[in-house]
């Protein structure tokens, strides 16, 4: 299978501070691999540094054939990234702004409508993003990442927010993937959901992902998110 | 999808979140009326004062409304992320520049409407060479909104966004103030002719800070 990621002592820095300390990172076409760790191990900022929104300070990364350290833009069209934030604008109803996402990524704004469909708001399809509860705006943030259709999936702490039937529709989402030739990276700390629907998790600590680990290795690597939790106090 | 289609999405997009929000109409514009009817309380109208700097005061208050909408334009790309939902995209920063340097054109022009029917209703003054007036106007809005929209970006990550803007785009814009304050007295006064070298002044700043702003636009966003 090709290589999607390929990061090697991958170091970005926050300020001076660095947060990820020499990451390496293989992950390869159709893989769905779960990042785990303490809060303020590193793994917002390395689905960022795969998005490109954060610089490569130094080492080497590779993200879907393009260089980071020379192109962080390059790869941009074809990854969407689910952050904390949804990226939309509150003035802005539902529909809109998935059709600016749509057409800004070069697709049919009628495109819009199945994404909805898919992420159950069509019946808030004209309601202002400000007036949106957090779990809706979660799954707008999704339908908006899927409206790209992008080859990479980079989901951080994608259950957070929504309700049961929205987790059903981003697992549904997590699970697809492969089939629809997608790659999915994604961090959570709700280890038992997101096991099942990885196949491979990678534990990161202190800014090094310090094994990615084969599914029977998965408690020894909880057992080290656990010791490091507990470190972190 | 071309540069101007994508330029077209995104100054529909900002026009968009204006005409829903209001801001433009319930703060910018009052606040602008505000500035121009504080001038003719503070200078006085009888001795006829108030005609002779009525372009002056007129662009003054332009430039200090433009601030308002330089800092909201920018201040809806900082909320829920958005800056970084723009990154993402895929449009080509250019094409953000101009998308956005057009919104707050659209914006200024409608602001430039309200506050010359105000300086004509508060200052007596006569608009006699409306052409030059509005081919002035024209050149001028485009200039700071092109400035507006560079410095805009430039500040846009910052906590002190608010305070840094005006202090980096005013000294900037000065130009701009000059030729279409220069521009303006001889469209109101009787030597229009004397008006258009200032209006092609006011072109030529419009048309090297948006050449400037679609090369300097995509590592600013990125650095933001």
């Amino acid at each position: 299978m090709p290589v999607v990621v390929r990061l090697r002592s991958a170091v970005c820095l926050l300020g001076r501070f660095p947060a990820l300390a020499g990451v390496d990172l293989d992950v390869e076409a159709g893989e769905v691999v779960l990042l785990s760790g303490a809060n303020g191990s590193g793994k917002t900022t390395l689905l960022r540094l795969l998005a490109g929104l954060h610089r490569l300070h130094s080492g080497t990364g590779v993200v879907l054939g393009h260089d980071l350290s020379i192109d962080r833009r390059g790869a941009r069209r074809a990854i969407g990234l689910l952050g904390h934030d949804t990226g939309c604008y509150d003035d802005l109803t539902v529909r809109e702004n998935l059709r600016f996402a749509v057409r800004a990524a070069g697709g049919d704004a009628s495109a819009s409508d199945i994404g909805l469909e898919r992420v159950g708001l069509t019946a808030q399809a004209d309601v202002v993003h400000g007036r949106l509860s957090a779990g809706q705006r979660r799954r707008l943030a999704l339908a908006v990442v899927l409206a790209r259709d992008p080859r990479l999936l980079l989901l951080d702490e994608p259950h957070a927010g929504l309700d049961a039937a929205g987790r059903a529709v981003l697992d549904a989402v997590v699970a697809a993937a492969p089939d629809e030739d997608r790659t999915v990276i994604l961090a959570s700390h709700e280890l038992d959901r997101t096991r099942a629907l990885a196949g491979r998790e990678v534990v990161l600590a202190g800014g090094v992902a310090h094994f990615g680990v084969a599914e029977p290795d998965v408690a020894q690597a909880s057992k080290a998110t656990a010791e490091e939790e507990v470190r972190a106090g | 999808m071309n540069l101007w289609r994508e330029t077209a999405l995104v100054a529909g997009k900002d026009l968009r979140i204006e005409a829903r929000s209001r801001v433009t109409l319930y703060q910018v514009l009052p606040f602008g009326l505000i500035v121009v009817l504080l001038f003719a309380f503070a200078l006085d109208p009888s001795r006829g004062v108030l005609s002779r700097v009525a372009p002056g005061l007129f662009w003054v208050a332009v430039l200090l409304a433009a601030l308002l909408a330089v800092s909201r334009s920018f201040q809806v790309e900082t909320e829920n992320a958005a800056r970084d939902g723009l990154r993402l995209s895929g449009l080509d920063p250019a094409a953000v520049f101009l998308g956005k340097a057009a919104a707050i054109a659209v914006q200024l022009a409608v602001l430039e409407v309200a506050l010359g029917a105000g300086v004509a209703l508060l200052y007596d003054v006569e608009l006699r060479s409306l052409g030059l007036l509005v081919a002035a106007a024209v050149a001028a809005t485009a200039g700071v909104a092109a400035t507006g929209t560079l410095y805009g970006v430039l500040a846009a990550g910052l906590r002190v966004r608010e305070t840094l803007v005006p202090l980096l785009l005013l000294p900037v814009v000065a130009p701009v103030m000059l030729g279409a304050t220069r521009a303006w007295e001889a469209g109101l006064g009787s030597a229009s002719a004397d008006g258009w070298p200032w209006v092609a002044l006011l072109a030529l700043f419009a048309t090297l800070y948006t050449s400037i702003g679609m090369l300097a636009f995509g590592p600013l966003l990125e650095e933001a």
